[in-house]
């Protein structure tokens, strides 16, 4: 997948954020990253594996986007709503956060830690919802 | 006849046909749900709607996609999003009514997208006319240039979106066939909530591919668009008119 070779080259210097920011964590455990609610399969945590994720994510989804928009490639693979869905875990009392409330959220706490600003959610919803299942994408109704 | 669940029927055969061995037809279904390869320019989605068998006072095609699309922000009547409107034409000659929905009519020749300063507003190769909000910078050039009033603008920040619907403030939005909807094999929610309504008055499909009902019958009726003088070929094509 040639994609991939252009990401890997050109998360050189993100790569070396996340370094940074995953020691200090250590010390001053600031940065808590909820986990997913499953792993992709036996041997992979994530559709990539996970150092490609964190550098890659943002560029992935954009590829991804362009082949849902222009061409109605759905693949569950690489799709924000998939993402959501996996990553985004119910608080004590059963509720998602959304990414406007609170640290809880995946993408927010790992972004604000890193003082990025997504506008994903400006328009894509940042909570999982009941129609869609992990595996199944839309569950559609006929 | 169900055309939804027929068309679905025929995408889960023509899956399954390609299919080698039992172990992966199951396969094959589950992953029918999801579109692997890109549309095609042989394709070309549209409607056919009876105003008929379109009832007057009926909206439920207009509810149905306020639902589905979740177009229910508490906002102004006049910043309202109006994805797909009833109409009703009388003719002052004879005083026959007749009602019909209109919505982005999927023109072949979309003046949307020719105003576009950004590339935004765009058609897929299969017909299907869509803004990628993405790169939309909220002009507006599209909603003037659209003779059939289809587009709307987003004014206020929104919640609450559908995870298979995105729509947020500063960009034009209109009806986008459910196009996610089509690219899984299932019909666009306002020929299902006619359907449900038992009025049967939207059948939509691939008007190109021979097999389908739409193409059979708009070779048997008369049927006509809106405002053909412009020449844009919408795919949305009514009878009865
Ligand atoms: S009806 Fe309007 S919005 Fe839809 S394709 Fe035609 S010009 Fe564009
Ligand atoms: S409002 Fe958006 S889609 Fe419409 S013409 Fe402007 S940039 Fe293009």
């Amino acid at each position: 997948m040639k994609i991939l070779t252009i990401l890997r080259k050109l998360g050189l210097v993100l790569s070396l954020a996340i370094v940074v920011s995953t020691v200090s964590a250590g010390e001053t455990s600031t940065l808590k990253i909820p986990k997913a609610k499953q792993n992709f399969s036996a041997e992979q945590a994530c559709v990539e594996p996970t150092d490609v994720m964190r550098r890659q994510h943002g560029l992935l989804l954009k590829h991804y986007r362009s082949d849902t928009m222009r061409h109605g490639v759905r693949t569950l693979e690489h799709s924000l709503v998939a993402c959501i869905n996996c990553h985004v875990t119910a608080d004590e009392a059963g509720n998602y956060p959304t990414v406007h409330q609170g640290s809880e959220h995946f993408c927010r706490s790992c972004h604000t830690y890193a003082a990025v600003n997504i506008d994903c959610f400006q328009c894509h919803t940042s909570q999982p919802q009941e129609s869609f299942s992990a595996d199944m994408g839309p569950v559609q109704s006929d | 006849m169900n055309v939804s669940i027929q068309n679905r029927r025929s995408f889960l055969k023509k899956s399954a046909a390609i299919t080698i061995a039992p172990g992966v037809l199951l396969y094959s279904i589950s992953q029918a749900h999801h579109a692997e390869k890109p549309v095609k320019s042989t394709t070309r989605w549209g409607m056919l709607i009876d105003t008929n068998k379109c009832v007057g006072d009926c909206t439920g095609c207009v509810d149905a996609c306020t639902e589905e699309h979740n177009l229910t922000e508490d906002v102004p009547v006049e910043i309202k999003p109006t994805w797909i409107r009833k109409v009703t034409l009388r003719d002052k000659q004879t005083g026959r009514e007749s009602s019909l929905p209109i919505m982005c009519q999927h023109c072949e020749n979309p003046p949307c997208v020719d105003v576009c300063p950004t590339g935004a507003s765009f058609k897929r190769d299969d017909g299907i006319v869509i803004v990628d909000r993405h790169i939309c910078i909220g002009c507006r050039y599209c909603m003037m240039a659209c003779p059939y009033k289809a587009r709307s603008f987003v004014h206020e920040a929104l919640e609450n979106q559908k995870p298979h619907s995105p729509r947020g403030k500063g960009t034009v939005e209109a009806c986008n066939f459910c196009v996610y909807r089509i690219d899984t094999g299932v019909g666009p929610a306002c020929v299902e909530a006619c359907e449900t309504e038992g009025h049967q008055a939207i059948i939509y499909g691939d008007m190109n591919d021979p097999d389908s009902a739409i193409n059979q019958k708009l070779k048997e009726v008369s049927s006509s668009v809106l405002r053909p003088d412009l020449k844009l070929n919408p795919g949305i094509r009514y009878q009865g008119l």
